[in-house]
């Protein structure tokens, strides 16, 4: 297996001190987004050069003449992160081929946002997963373009209202279903695809440094709670971040070389009304919205507790070939 | 204000994290107040702080830096003991 043999997990006594996403960035109180970031780059160290979309983790991060970032780090369009951090990581590679610099593992990483990862950089990303470009690909999902004012993405879930999919009369908000691109990475037959959320900050951590260490491209889905768009209490970020967990609305897994393996909700499903509930972009659903969410959240936990069954049964079959 | 004359090529930055310069203390309404004897040293506001602004003292308990906490009181609702309250800022 490619995972590096070396790296058994954080420890929670003994997590990395190092903050290299410095205070005094300009994200909204509770941010999510700016907390994952700051434990991913715990978690990998100060290695590593990231290219990073326009979004907003982007926006908060560097106000000219400043900058949040204590790594060498590139503001790229909407649409090419993933293909900025691929040239960066053939540019290192053929300046240590060539010997222009000394050989040693830096790792590249590509942070955008649901918009430029779902919608706008969904070939950029493609096709950089498809080259095998050694990187890692993390997608901070806060569910609609947050800095623009709350408009609705391709990552938007069924029933949240935003300012382009507003709830009334004749709508219930967003109509479509949530694009599920932690799949679609997946489907290249790359080594490494994790979801993670703040909130299980160890399980974060670790995913973050295992993608980091693997050989191969490897892709990170973040759920990232925003008090603003998401209209809850800034002090709930996280407890939402839980709560999308313990529900099911977003499990954590992990896929290594094809194979499922859950990490959360490892107990039953609390019910969905809980995480709803708690925020004002899903206060208009009726009891019958909320079923319907429900059987949704239950077929999608159903079918990757399928998919992790089979993963060991497709195993004993490949040896047994 | 820097004069365009006096920018890096490409505007780059080359001070990393010079964004510690701006204080968002000041966008804070309420302030977090910890109770030491009711804290159990675990850590968790230091973890889950979105800005940094929690750094650990000598005695191994974490104090705030209020230069830079903007008030969300995500370490007063995820402290597990529940040392930690949010007071109103005057």
């Amino acid at each position: 297996m490619a995972v590096a043999k070396d790296f058994s997990g954080f420890k929670a006594r003994e997590l990395p001190k190092g903050e290299y996403f410095s205070p005094g960035h300009r994200a909204c109180q509770g941010c999510g987004g700016a907390l994952a970031i700051r434990l991913i780059l715990k978690a990998i160290g100060n290695r590593v050069i990231i290219a990073s979309a326009t979004g907003c983790m982007e926006i908060i991060s560097s106000p000219f003449p400043q900058t949040a970032w204590e790594v060498p780090w590139i503001h790229v369009a909407f649409e090419n992160a993933a293909a900025v951090a691929s040239g960066v990581e053939a540019a290192l590679k053929a300046l240590m081929r060539k010997g222009k610099l000394k050989k040693e593992k830096i790792f590249v990483l590509a942070i955008a946002g649901d918009g430029g990862t779902a919608d706008i950089g969904l070939q950029a990303l493609s096709g950089a997963l498809e080259r095998g470009h050694d990187f890692v690909y993390v997608c901070i999902d806060n569910e609609a373009y947050m800095n623009t004012g709350i408009q609705r993405s391709s990552s938007t879930p069924f029933g949240a209202r935003t300012t382009t999919s507003p709830a009334g009369k004749k709508s219930i908000g967003q109509m479509t279903n949530k694009k599920n691109v932690a799949e679609i990475a997946v489907a290249h037959h790359i080594p490494y695809v994790a979801t993670v959320c703040p909130s299980h900050y160890i399980d974060l951590m670790n995913k973050a440094k295992k993608a980091a260490l693997i050989s191969g491209p490897a892709y990170i889905h973040c759920l990232s709670p925003c008090p603003t768009g998401w209209r809850c209490a800034p002090n709930l970020s996280i407890e939402i971040g839980r709560l999308a967990v313990e529900t099911g609305v977003f499990p954590l897994y992990e896929v290594i070389n094809g194979k499922y393996k859950i990490q959360y909700p490892h107990r039953r499903l609390k019910p969905v009304r809980e995480y709803l509930q708690l925020q004002g972009r899903f206060r208009h659903l009726t009891d019958e919205y909320i079923e319907l969410i429900q059987k949704k959240v239950n077929e999608e936990m159903a079918r990757l507790r399928a998919m992790e069954k089979f993963g060991s049964f497709y195993e004993t079959v490949m040896a047994n070939l | 204000m820097i004069s365009w004359q006096k920018l890096n090529l490409g505007a780059t930055i080359t001070e990393p994290g010079n964004a510690r310069q701006f204080l968002t203390g000041d966008w804070r309404t309420q302030r977090p107040v910890l109770d030491k004897d009711a804290c159990i040293r675990c850590g968790r506001c230091w973890v889950y702080c979105p800005e940094a602004a929690y750094k650990e003292d000598g005695d191994g308990y974490f104090s705030c830096d209020l230069n830079y906490c903007k008030g969300c009181g995500i370490c007063a609702q995820e402290c597990p003991v529940g040392a930690i309250t949010m007071v109103l800022e005057e």
